[in-house]
């Protein structure tokens, strides 16, 4: 089984992140650039899932050079291969212009299936599955805390507010995960020093036969028009036991979905 | 030109060790050194991250990687927990280790592969209560071999005799786990009264008759780690379990020693870097006469401080095992930099520990935990005098 994980550097989510006040674009320079976190579950079921079917991981990345560690610490995991999509024309680009990217990519690497996380902690938009998916011409099934592969028949447990939605599709297909899905693993000191033996094939704008038109922030179909810093947090809610606290406090907690 | 710039793999090992330091083992660890119970679960992990074979070659299930390697997951560990930091340390750099360097191939093939799979644990039997830095003077402990020519083991065939180990040793680390593999025992084995005593090295497995394994001592610190007495009595094992050749267990130990002090000056500059993390956090968010802690001097100079003796302690551990895995002699600058980490490990964490007040006298507060931790080591393998008496032999001072 051919499985391909889209990864996404993103800023460290430890560190405080900002917008640039120049473009509204993402100050990733002044941090350090992880994996996204919901990525790494994504590969891990990608591993989970090509060591029980005798299947292949690679990893396709967008992003400047710096992409490239977040790269090394996916094989390091045990991914076999990597795309990395470099291309300066590409900076700026937003989810739309992304996807046409990756998909183009994606038709041209043949894949069985393609894991995502759900979404990433930078910019938060949760689309690139559907996205792919629609420019694939293939089912997407999101969401996924369990995944089963039989054949060509994709049986996934799609995470809801009360449970989980059974799923069925088809091979080829788009996934993306939640981080129920599994844990991911670290790689070891063997996985970090065979990372450096792996195939990692560098693709540019050119290589997409895209037009560079198309993309970049000048092209974006979305635009950050104004940002500002968060609100302070707001006074937490008292509640005072006249005999009833429990149930108050459950109230509260139910009308918060955390119960 | 020796050179101590770390490689990326090196790096993205710390990286590695860092964040699982910080996600799996930080969470959890305060509760277990509250009630003085071993770690089995985050052992379990850091043996699935294969820490406990870094410095062992792949062809016994280790890693390939090398002291440096070791070095830095035991910093990266000691900055959150030096507990679990030392169980590593013990298991591969005193347990492992002896087997790896002076185990026949059979010896290697049966005991490293669980040893660096991190499934089971090693430990190595040294001190006793009489004996600290004064061994082998202090040793009692003997192993008397039985054989078809001796008179105890008369009628047994050629290669079919038995060591047979009576004394007690002290401070064992790793030996009454309950996935301890094996004790690797220091006995005198022969020699003259009044002369040199022959010591030898006889590997004891885990549950061997004789050996009676003592409670868990009551530790000033390193609580989650596990550290007992071992009381061999007629403790009896195959004449094959000698490790290296009789008469060469003192001297094979002093081989490995240069390594494990090393190991411990790593862990101890990350004890000392955990107490600048935890006070650079710390003076951020507490307030005091209207300013924050950090905007006062006196807290500033301390962190300074702070900064610069874990600063020149990484450099010596650096410098240490670069010359180490070059093969170059490294007895005076493993010594140094151990004495250079455990200080500045101590003064770190007294200085912390005042930069938090009364918070840092509390267990549930990291530092309290690093307060506890310090101190052992400047003790433990080679106390600080020791490594003093070390330099100044190395250095050549007149006596």
């Amino acid at each position: 089984m051919n499985i391909v994980v889209c990864v996404k550097q993103v800023p460290d989510t430890w560190a405080e992140r900002t917008l640039r006040p120049e473009d509204s674009r993402l100050d990733r320079a002044s941090v350090d650039g992880v994996i996204n976190e919901l990525d790494e579950y994504a590969i891990e079921e990608g591993l989970r899932l090509a060591e029980a079917h005798e299947g292949e991981v690679t990893i396709l990345t967008m992003g400047p050079d710096k992409a490239s560690e977040s790269i090394r610490k996916a094989l390091s995991m045990g991914a076999d291969k990597a795309v990395h999509v470099i291309d300066d024309g590409l900076a700026g680009s937003d989810a739309l212009q992304t996807s046409a990217v990756l998909a183009q990519v994606l038709g041209r690497i043949g894949f069985d299936l393609v894991i995502l996380g759900a979404e990433s902690t930078d910019a938060r938009m949760g689309v690139m599955a559907a996205m792919l998916a629609e420019r694939l011409g293939v089912p997407q099934v999101s969401l996924a805390s369990k995944v089963e592969v039989d054949g060509t028949a994709l049986r996934i447990h799609r995470q809801r507010d009360y449970g989980y939605d059974k799923v069925e599709a088809s091979l080829p297909a788009v996934i993306s995960v939640v981080e129920k899905i599994n844990e991911p693993r670290y790689p070891s000191f063997k996985g970090i020093m065979a990372a450096k033996k792996k195939p990692v094939e560098t693709v540019t704008l050119a290589d997409t036969g895209l037009d560079a038109g198309q993309v970049g922030l000048a092209a974006a179909a979305t635009e950050v028009v104004s940002f500002a810093n968060r609100p302070p947090r707001q006074a937490g809610t008292v509640v005072k036991d006249e005999g009833d606290g429990g149930t108050k406090a459950a109230e509260f907690l139910a009308g918060q979905k955390f119960i | 030109m020796i050179s101590y710039a770390l490689s990326d793999e090196h790096q993205e090992l710390r990286q590695t060790v860092a964040a699982f330091a910080r996600d799996v083992v930080r969470p959890v660890i305060a509760g277990y050194y509250e009630r003085g119970e071993f770690p089995y679960d985050v052992v379990a992990r850091m043996a699935k991250l294969g820490l406990f074979g870094l410095p062992f070659p792949a062809e016994f299930g280790g890693m390939d990687g090398d002291l440096f390697a070791l070095g830095l997951a035991l910093e990266e560990l000691a900055r959150v927990d030096s507990s679990v930091a030392i169980t590593l340390e013990a298991a591969v750099a005193l347990g492992a280790m002896p087997i790896y360097r002076f185990g026949t191939e059979a010896q290697r093939r049966r005991w490293l592969p669980d040893l660096c799979s991190g499934e089971r644990l090693a430990a190595f039997g040294l001190t006793e209560a009489g004996g600290g830095s004064d061994i082998p003077g202090g040793m009692r402990t003997t192993a008397r071999l039985e054989t078809a020519g001796s008179a105890a083991g008369a009628g047994r065939p050629a290669g079919a005799g038995e060591w047979v180990i009576d004394g007690t040793k002290s401070f064992i680390t790793n030996s009454g786990t309950a996935i301890t593999s094996l004790v690797t025992v220091l006995a005198i084995t022969g020699g003259h009264p009044g002369g040199p005593r022959e010591i030898s090295a006889v590997v004891v497995p885990a549950g061997t008759p004789g050996l009676t394994v003592g409670r868990e001592y009551s530790k000033v610190g390193w609580c989650a780690s596990d550290t007992r007495e071992l009381a061999f009595a007629s403790c009896r094992v195959p004449e094959d379990h000698l490790l290296g050749p009789r008469g060469r267990g003192y001297a094979q130990f002093l081989e490995i020693l240069d390594e494990g002090r090393i190991a411990i000056a790593a862990l101890a500059v990350g004890l000392a870097q955990g107490c600048v993390d935890e006070c650079l956090r710390y003076t951020g968010e507490r307030a005091a006469f209207g300013h924050r802690l950090g905007h006062y001097q006196a807290i500033r100079f301390k962190l300074a401080d702070m900064e610069a003796r874990t600063h020149s302690a990484r450099l010596a551990w650096y410098d240490a095992a670069a010359r180490l895995v070059a093969g170059e002699p490294v007895k005076r600058q493993a010594a140094m930099a151990k004495l250079l980490a455990s200080n500045a490990a101590m003064d770190n964490a007294r200085d912390a520990t005042q930069i938090f007040g009364g918070y840092g006298f509390m267990n549930e507060f990291p530092v309290g935990r690093f307060y506890r931790d310090a101190k052992v080591l400047e003790i433990g393998e080679g106390t600080s005098e020791v490594q003093r008496m070390i330099i100044a032999r190395e250095l050549g001072v007149p006596d």
